[in-house]
């Protein structure tokens, strides 16, 4: 069975609810990423899936003993607060030193164990977030625009970094991003999401749909297609400019 | 030992302090100062319905502050501006117990013991009741410290991670009931909040993880007790304030440690 089966979930009240009848669903080992304007309903997704949230309509199945790995959009760490890197990994569950140093090998940030939370710059802060989502091993890994903040390069780094995650732990991987051009080029699936599934599908597939560029315009698939280097396609430069902005 | 009411009177003050100190960090990490002074001041309320019903000052305290704080649990969940409900229910509850207390039929209450402490006057049952409840507060905490800690650091974490992070907090509504029940003796309604408080932020200036806060934050809260009752009896002033000024004072060293750690590092 899936990993987690979201079916007709409708979310929020009145005539504009947040999320309208989204089904979703994730199998072992793929990498799916949801795409979307602002206000579109893409964290609020993430926290139904997770349970943050209540749908008032629809279900949410979770496999038995699914294990999630989270890394939301931002944390704020109350200034009141001390926690050292070292300590916050071993939040909810302790774990080895060993692996907590591998963690922070693995995400990129080896050597920070012992520095307070508080004294991380953006980039490994998001690192050591997800150096703590995937010490439980998780089955899916779910992150929510988890390189808001990073530049270009970081964050680039940041999703090769995810990939290899998952190369090692096998594991799903949902993500929501913006970037358009750098996620889209590395899932197996994408979903467009406008309150409703405006299309899914392979990259491919989304970048073509009339929904799709609809909402980003023909730009972006320019995007992907030199990500990939697959120049299928012929757009003026100021068009792709102009969409990419917007897109952003 | 026991016979000595200095003696009770330490013990007391300890108890609750170090009950106080560990619970007040959470109080202080999730800003729940307000709450806590909500809670605090129905205590008063509860003092009077007590009275009223002829029931043991502890039990009203600690039903009306339970009650209090489910009252502000389930607000809270419902998204309301809560820094203004807190202030109208914690003055509101305090107003009403002030005159519910006076209104009782044929009796002549005390209101200074139940709204600045009277911990002189505690005997060996009071001693039981505030260390069989002090333990129970840090036992409970204990047991929850994780799943508490991470519901703290982000609801949404701690969801992802299967724990119920608005269950932790009706814990910890249940634990800020259960010490306003203790300590009401001790530093009474008006300045329980400040022996949650002080002594959590005056060990912040010094920790590095949340375990070495706490059990600093407990430390300075016994000391604060011990001698804010020395302080009293030379002073001959009333004991719980005392004890507060003391923890005061602590904060007040705290920070000038803390920069003068900064500057010459």
């Amino acid at each position: 069975m899936s990993l987690i089966d979201a079916r007709n979930i409708t979310f929020g009240h009145g005539a504009a609810p947040v999320l309208q009848n989204v089904s979703l669903s994730l199998e072992q080992g793929e990498i799916v990423t949801i795409v979307g304007p602002n206000g579109s309903g893409k964290s609020t997704l993430l926290r139904v899936l997770i349970g943050a949230l209540k749908a008032q309509k629809g279900t949410v199945r979770q496999k038995a003993g699914l294990k999630i790995g989270y890394v939301p959009q931002r944390l704020h760490i109350d200034p009141t607060l001390p926690i050292t890197v070292r300590r916050f990994l071993n939040l909810p569950l302790a774990v080895s030193k060993t692996d907590a140093d591998q963690a922070l090998i693995t995400a990129g940030v080896a050597g920070v164990a012992e520095r307070q939370m508080s004294a991380l710059s953006g980039g490994q802060f998001q690192r050591v977030l997800l150096a703590r989502a995937i010490l439980s091993r998780p089955d899916i890994l779910m992150l929510d625009e988890a390189t808001q903040g990073l530049d270009q390069p970081g964050s680039a780094s940041f999703y090769r970094q995810i990939d290899a995650v998952r190369r090692d732990l096998g594991c799903a991987v949902l993500m929501v991003s913006h970037e358009l051009h750098v996620v889209m080029s590395a899932s197996d699936r994408v979903i467009c999401l406008n309150g409703h599934i405006c299309c899914e599908g392979t990259p491919e597939v989304v970048s073509a749909a009339p929904a799709y560029r609809e909402l980003f315009g023909t730009g972006t698939g320019g995007a992907l297609a030199l990500y990939r280097h697959d120049h299928d396609h012929g757009h003026d430069h100021d068009h792709d400019h102009h969409h990419h902005e917007a897109a952003e | 030992m026991l016979d000595d009411f200095l003696v009770r009177a330490a013990l007391a003050g300890v108890g609750t302090a170090l009950a106080a100190g560990l619970l007040g960090c959470f109080v202080v990490w999730r800003r729940m100062a307000y709450f806590g002074d909500a809670t605090a001041h129905a205590a008063v309320l509860g003092v009077a319905l007590a009275l009223l019903f002829g029931s043991s000052i502890t039990l009203g305290v600690a039903v009306v502050a339970f009650a209090m704080g489910i009252l502000i649990h389930g607000l809270s969940g419902q998204g309301a501006a809560v820094d203004t409900m807190l202030g109208v229910l914690s003055h509101g509850a305090l107003a009403l117990g002030l005159v519910a207390v006076t209104l009782i039929p044929g009796q002549r209450v005390d209101l200074d013991a139940y709204l600045f402490g009277d911990v002189l006057a505690v005997n060996r049952m009071d001693l039981a009741v505030i260390w069989g409840g002090g333990a129970i507060v840090i036992a409970t905490l204990w047991w929850h410290w994780s799943a508490l800690l991470t519901a703290t650091l982000s609801p949404d974490l701690a969801h992802a991670a299967g724990i119920n992070p608005r269950r932790e907090q009706l814990v910890l509504t249940l634990l800020l009931a259960a010490v306003v029940a203790v300590a009401i003796k001790v530093v009474g309604a008006l300045l329980i909040t400040a022996l949650l408080i002080i002594p959590a932020a005056s060990a912040r200036n010094f920790a590095s993880t949340p375990e070495r806060m706490a059990f600093l934050s407990m430390a300075i809260g016994a000391l604060s007790a011990v001698a804010g009752l020395r302080l009293a009896v030379i002073l001959d002033v009333a004991v719980g304030p005392a004890i507060i000024c003391v923890a005061a004072g602590i904060f007040a060293f705290s920070l000038i440690g803390k920069n003068l750690r900064r500057l010459s590092s």
